[in-house]
């Protein structure tokens, strides 16, 4: 993992300090709320339905035992016993008082940790594979360029200003578990036809009020001009990106707009004049910063054997356990989806015991998904069932990864000022209706947003929920089709929208569907992109 | 009727106006009339409050009920997290939020 340097660690000393005074300020009424929202935003923290909300920023959503042991602190500490773990591998804490958002990020710098890119039209903290360095299916490990943007990003004068927020992800493998091209910018290592790795550039996706799924615009990017690019990408949109309207202010409407020919040829018109600035990385830097992710020292000669003989442990093997490059090793993903649970949300024990399992068991490594389940990635096989024991005894042995009670939920109109409708308690209706039939059904990806921003994915999920409101009453609208994975879809909605127990039922008319059309082998998905939506619509309206 | 609500500046707690000061229980707010926004200019000059805004209401048996449900979670509480409304002990919390 990487370790703060000098500059690092001053740099975030430095902000906590300067967001210290100008929280007195606040407080003293030496500056209005016009004057200080934007400065508090800057440093994650927004106010939502009942208090304060502080988001902390986990960078390419990777990050070792001590540094989550300081997020349970804070939960214990400062909030109410709980986090909340998001859609772009952040946590989030729902009751924070004022005076006090100082004292934790002073805390969190303590462990190299801050709230920095969480808010604001700036690059947002960059996201990742959870799976990388450990993945079966990885040409390079993307993580080092996730620091090296991180590092290029942060406080960027020229691109702390931008027409809107700004979220890059990265990943180096074929299979895309970061939704790359749900990105602003998303950026895939891959091996071209001479065998160099390289970038796969995508530009201009998104989801929130206009959807989109971002073309490609550079096949190949070598990796000695991975900066000068990403600047003069962001140098265009910053020059042409609309200010006028916030609701066509991303990227992914410029791109649309211009068409991504033009948007790549006036990025290499800039490019060309970038390059000769000198602002890509010294290949000496790079090394520094590669240093500290170069694979653990894994032992060698383990035995793959794992004994099945506790079905329950076998279940969770199955839909939780996932390949690692090195033999002997596997990758946990931890459900926080328990039947009826709150996707997301871990408790401060919770936090502490997934902290002690990374220590013990996993090289003192962990990984925040953005689907919002935590990691462990690099665990012996021989030790799989005592994790599991672990986690049973304290209800994060959920053995549904990637199934219809995996949902995706943002916080909704139960903690978020810009939700028109409660998102968590259809999430809990969801896993309950399926829990007894979700293996028999498969991958099947739900997800669901309490308005328009999609924060909680909906545009992206097999199933996907949006709630709206219809004069003052909870109305959702259901979709069917999306993807977030390398197979990038957007869904559909299927027709009007429905009560919150009608959408449950409608749901269920649709699993029932895919049910009795389903051909081997096929996922949700892929019943849905071979039927289309019209025997789905005639089971869920009749 | 028409209550005037808002965040407390230093904790983020909801508040409601009752008339001689805030209060974190809506049951205490009271009817604000046409002066809402005086007040709320007041207050949050004062530093007493954050974000000051007026709603609508009904008058009920219990005291005033939000029109929205927007404002009903925010006087009672994330619906699913009992052990942390406002009134934990109260069984009829999730009837008057929906």
């Amino acid at each position: 993992m990487y370790k703060y340097d000098e500059y690092d660690q001053a740099i975030v000393d430095a902000r906590v300090e300067e967001f210290r005074d100008q929280v007195r300020r606040r407080l003293a009424g030496e500056i209005s709320e016009d004057q200080f929202k934007p400065l508090r935003l800057m440093n994650g923290l927004y106010l939502q339905l009942h208090a304060y909300m502080l988001r902390v920023a986990i960078p390419y959503g990777t990050l070792n035992a001590t540094q989550m042991r300081m997020l349970a602190h804070v939960a214990r500490k400062y909030d109410k016993g709980y986090g909340h773990f998001t859609t772009r591998q952040n946590i989030q804490y729902n009751w924070i008082k004022l005076d006090e958002a100082p004292d934790i990020l002073a805390e969190l710098a303590t462990v190299e940790m801050h709230a920095i890119q969480t808010s604001g039209n700036c690059i947002r903290n960059i996201s990742s594979d959870q799976f990388a360095g450990a993945a079966a299916d990885e040409v390079e490990d993307p993580r080092p360029w996730a620091e090296l943007l991180r590092q290029w990003s942060t406080f960027h004068p020229e691109f702390t200003y931008l027409p809107r927020k700004f979220k890059i992800a990265v990943i180096g493998a074929e299979e895309d578990r970061a939704a790359v091209k749900l990105h602003d910018i998303g950026l895939q290592l891959h091996r071209n036809d001479a065998g160099e790795v390289g970038f796969r550039v995508f530009v201009g996706g998104g989801m929130g009020r206009t959807p989109m799924v971002a073309p490609v615009i550079r096949d190949f990017l070598p990796k000695a001009d991975f900066l000068s690019y990403m600047e003069a990408c962001l140098r265009v949109y910053n020059r042409y990106g609309r200010r006028d309207n916030i609701y066509k202010a991303r990227i992914k409407i410029l791109v649309h707009e211009i068409g991504a020919a033009e948007y790549a040829r006036q990025v290499e018109e800039e490019w060309a004049h970038v390059k000769t600035l000198g602002l890509d990385a010294p290949a000496a830097e790079f090394e520094r910063i590669a240093a500290f992710f170069a694979p653990p020292a894994f032992e060698t000669g383990l035995s793959d054997t794992i004994d099945r003989s506790d079905p329950d442990f076998a279940v969770w093997l199955d839909q939780n356990v996932s390949a690692h490059k090195a033999p002997g090793y596997a990758v946990v993903t931890i459900s926080l989806k328990p039947t009826g649970g709150i996707p997301g949300d871990a408790t401060a024990d919770q936090i502490d015991l997934m902290a002690d399992l990374a220590e013990r068991y996993s090289l003192d490594e962990l990984r925040i998904t953005h689907a919002q389940n935590v990691v462990l990635p690099h665990v012996r096989k021989a030790d799989l069932y005592a994790v599991w024991q672990a986690l049973d005894a304290s209800g994060l042995a959920a053995p549904n990864l990637d199934l219809i009670g995996d949902i995706i939920a943002c916080p909704g109109l139960d903690y978020c000022a810009l939700a028109n409708a409660r998102s968590i308690p259809l999430a809990q209706k969801i896993s309950q209706r399926f829990a007894a039939t979700q293996h028999d059904l498969g991958e099947l990806k739900l997800k669901i947003s309490g308005c328009i921003n999609a924060c909680g994915h909906h545009h992206a999920g097999h199933i996907g929920i949006l709630g709206v409101d219809r004069k003052g009453v909870e109305n959702y609208q259901l979709l069917l089709g999306g993807s977030a994975a390398e197979d990038a879809s957007l869904g559909r909605i299927t027709g009007p929208g429905f009560d919150e127990d009608g959408v449950v039922d409608a749901i269920e008319r649709a699993v029932d569907t895919y049910r009795s059309l389903r051909t081997e082998g096929e996922r949700f998905l892929d019943t849905y992109r071979r039927v289309g939506m019209a025997p789905f619509k005639e089971a869920i309206y009749g | 009727m028409k209550l005037l609500t808002g965040n407390d500046l230093a904790t983020g707690d909801v508040i409601w106006w009752a008339g001689d000061g805030w209060s974190r229980h809506i049951a205490e707010a009271v009817d604000v009339g046409p002066h809402a926004e005086t007040l709320a200019a007041v207050e949050e000059a004062a530093r007493r409050v954050n974000g000051p805004y007026a709603i609508d209401a009904t008058q009920g048996p219990e005291g005033p009920r939000p029109a929205h449900i927007k404002d009903r979670i925010r006087a009672a509480g994330p619906t699913v997290r009992a052990d942390l409304a406002i009134r934990p002990a109260d069984a009829n919390r999730g009837e008057w939020v929906i």
